[in-house]
């Protein structure tokens, strides 16, 4: 199974992607996540799985189409298309501050070692890195700015509040 | 100014290791050239037509005379003698290597600067109002607004990855210094009925390909607010705007496309949402901010000073520089001085390290150990004694700074077009330079009053073309480069951009073509209050046009 970084530690993951989902009988095992598409056809169905589930946005998807879910799901993977598209992190500061979201957020495509501290900050906790990165190395990445200025998905105030 | 706390050195230190390591890994292949741009030019790193260019963050304009020495000594030991002011009040370096880059942002950064965001897909450094603190149509001291504004946008973490650049300007004067209507948000402090302080917001005014005055989406924003609804309107715009099409990527074009009225409902709808979050800005966090900002303790001097009288009486090039050059200041017995960076010797805006220092030691001397760039680059004292202009004066000539033009014909906006950049289309410098020889009579130039010319070499219109009284824009036709001329624009408070009178000149020509329309203004303005501007205004293009292609 692949390895991706998670809460800062490199861990194996345990979740299947499934797309195409047609009947309950074709769903492999365990833990899994679907695109959202599929999460909006089928969620009655695969509400009663007896396993972990999680959602696949694209970077342009409405959070509102899974807000009341959210209790349910423990995985939203969001989606890095090119490093220069940042949407996601607006998703991912909305998925954590405004619907109190608790579960792993998962950035996936694009993820480069330079950009983990700001996604961390933005309340990504796990990262599938592209494919040519080296993870023992990324884990470095998280540690080199420790000087914040602005509230964030990690810290509710800004630094002239945060002293006495 | 801004004194940095112990975490703001921290960060710059931190960051330059963080770059250092990023050039090792560009420098061992790790990272690829593609990858590394992303991280350099968020870091203010271009690679342009022949080196890097390294642009070094001047926040909204103010430096002192110690980090002035630090800019003199990176372009003396990392660059070929000089720095470039732009039209962000930022500087640039034309020639650092990039293994010294490193070790520039170490430099740097013990003066408390940086090249943090002053490049890149993310929110830029804030610029305003050269006289901030001192001008006497002042409101209120837009710096304190602007300090706030660095803090927030620095390593902005959901910001960091907008779909294009982002410039913001603060002014908090009658008259605007700062441009705010052609920034992605431009900011001007504003009273209420009941007297207290707040923001005229402005969004999505720009240059570039698709020239756009912005539009006001709140006409008064109490002060507390300010932090709340620049992360709503960011928040909008990293959401929707366009990243199909560099060209369309900037927010004027959302706030076009969207319509003033509906991007307005959504941004308002967002901000309600997050306005009492920690951004929300409280009495004692403007009182600490507020004061790196207070008054200097200046002198109760009279308004008058005999030496200064008699001098302005007898000597015409004094009483030409004192006329163009120096403004009035708040305080009395003080006065704000223009350095003029437009010779006919060097290129707008530049300036040599031997200059750098030796203005340096001019503002310990004369102005508090401060000065300030300009939108139009040019440089500032901003607190000098009346009494000791004359000899301020004598020390400004010997260093080629006091040509007595600060708004007039030859103070013009250039970029550094294709003698350096990647992008330009046409050269600009040189165009600026001929300007600048061509019409050398004082006389004449202060017979025109009050005027702008600004010449970009290429669309993307960095030396603000559009907003020119005579904007000169640089294309390349069929392999030659000719010059479009733009009448009517203006970058102040009645903010304008200029159109294009006709087909587009060869280098010799446009600046005949310059003559020409100066001489139809000349002969068909009221008197001699009636500015270039108003002229145009007034007359429409027609007899522009008919001197220049009848």
């Amino acid at each position: 199974m692949d390895s991706y970084i998670r809460d800062r530690k490199i861990e194996v993951d345990e979740w299947t992607p499934f797309t195409g989902l047609e009947d309950a009988a074709s769903l492999p095992a365990g833990d899994i996540y679907v695109p959202l598409e599929d999460w909006l056809h089928a969620r009655e169905m695969l509400l009663t799985r007896n396993s972990r589930l999680g959602v696949a946005l694209r970077n342009t998807d409405d959070l509102a189409l899974i807000r009341d879910d959210l209790e349910r799901l423990d995985l939203i993977v969001l989606e890095f298309p090119k490093m220069a598209d940042g949407r996601a992190f607006t998703q991912a500061r909305l998925l954590r501050e405004r619907y109190g979201f608790k579960g792993e957020i998962r950035a996936t495509g694009d993820v480069l070692f330079d950009q983990l501290f700001y996604m961390q900050r933005c309340g990504i906790n796990a990262f599938k890195l592209r494919e040519d990165q080296e993870l023992q190395k990324s884990l470095r990445a998280f540690d080199e700015m420790t000087v914040t200025y602005q509230p964030s998905s990690d810290e509710d105030l800004p630094i002239w509040r945060r002293q006495g | 100014m801004y004194q940095y706390s112990e975490q703001d050195h921290q960060l710059l230190l931190e960051r330059v290791a963080q770059f250092r390591s990023q050039v090792e890994r560009r420098l061992t292949g790790e990272l690829s050239e593609e990858e590394f741009k992303h991280q350099r030019l968020r870091n203010g790193l271009y690679l342009q037509l022949n080196a890097y260019m390294l642009r070094v963050a001047i926040p909204y304009g103010l430096l002192s005379s110690d980090q002035m020495r630090t800019l003199a000594h990176i372009a003396r030991k990392y660059d070929r003698g000089y720095g470039h002011f732009s039209t962000r009040q930022n500087i640039q370096y034309n020639w650092p290597k990039l293994e010294d880059v490193p070790d520039i942002l170490d430099d740097l950064a013990k003066a408390e600067m940086h090249a943090i965001q002053t490049s890149g897909n993310c929110i830029r450094n804030t610029t305003s109002d050269p006289l901030a603190g001192v001008a006497r149509d002042e409101l209120e001291d837009p710096r304190p607004y602007c300090e706030l504004i660095r803090q927030w946008s620095t390593f902005h973490p959901e910001f960091n990855f907008l779909p294009r650049k982002f410039k913001i300007a603060v002014s908090g004067a009658t008259q605007d210094r700062a441009a705010v209507a052609v920034h992605d948000i431009g900011l001007r402090l504003v009273q209420n009925e009941t007297g207290e302080t707040g923001l005229e917001v402005y969004v999505g005014g720009g240059l570039g390909r698709t020239p756009m005055i912005g539009k006001v989406i709140r006409s008064y924003l109490p002060k507390e607010h300010m932090l709340t609804y620049l992360e709503a309107i960011l928040r909008v715009y990293n959401q929707l705007g366009r990243r199909d099409n560099i060209y369309k990527a900037r927010i004027k074009i959302l706030v076009h496309e969207t319509g003033e009225e509906k991007f307005r409902e959504l941004v308002e709808a967002e901000w309600e949402k997050i306005k009492a979050t920690g951004l929300h800005l409280r009495d004692e966090d403007f009182n600490w901010i507020n004061g790196f900002f207070k008054d200097p303790e200046y002198e109760n001097l009279p308004d008058r000073d005999n030496t200064f009288d008699h001098l302005l009486l007898t000597n015409a090039d004094f009483a030409r520089w004192v006329t163009k050059n120096i403004e009035l200041h708040k305080q009395s017995g003080y006065r704000i001085v223009y350095l003029s960076l437009k010779t006919a010797h060097q290129p707008p805006g530049d300036v040599t390290a031997d200059q750098m220092d030796a203005i340096a030691d001019l503002a310990d001397k004369y102005s508090l150990g401060q000065l300030r760039s300009t939108h139009r680059q040019n440089l500032v004292l901003s607190d000098v004694r009346l009494k000791d202009l004359p000899a301020l004066w004598e020390d400004l000539k010997e260093l080629d700074l006091a040509t007595p033009n600060y708004n007039h014909l030859t103070d013009i906006i250039s970029c550094p077009g294709l003698d350096y950049c990647a992008l330009a289309t046409a050269r600009s410098i040189p165009i600026s330079q001929a300007i600048t020889q061509r019409f050398d009579d004082y006389d004449f130039i202060n017979d025109l009053g009050d005027l702008s010319i600004n010449i970009s070499g290429c669309i993307n219109a960095c030396g603000h073309h559009h907003v020119a009284n005579i904007g000169i824009l640089g294309v390349n036709k069929k392999g030659v480069e000719v010059y479009q001329m733009t009448l009517g624009g203006s970058a102040r408070e009645d903010a304008a951009i200029g159109k294009i009178i006709g087909p587009a000149f060869n280098s010799e020509e446009i600046i005949d073509a310059v003559g020409n329309v100066l001489s139809v203004y000349l002969e068909n303005r009221e008197d001699p209050g009636e500015t270039f501007l108003m002229a145009y205004r007034r007359l429409g293009e027609a007899p522009f046009k008919e001197r220049l292609y009848g």
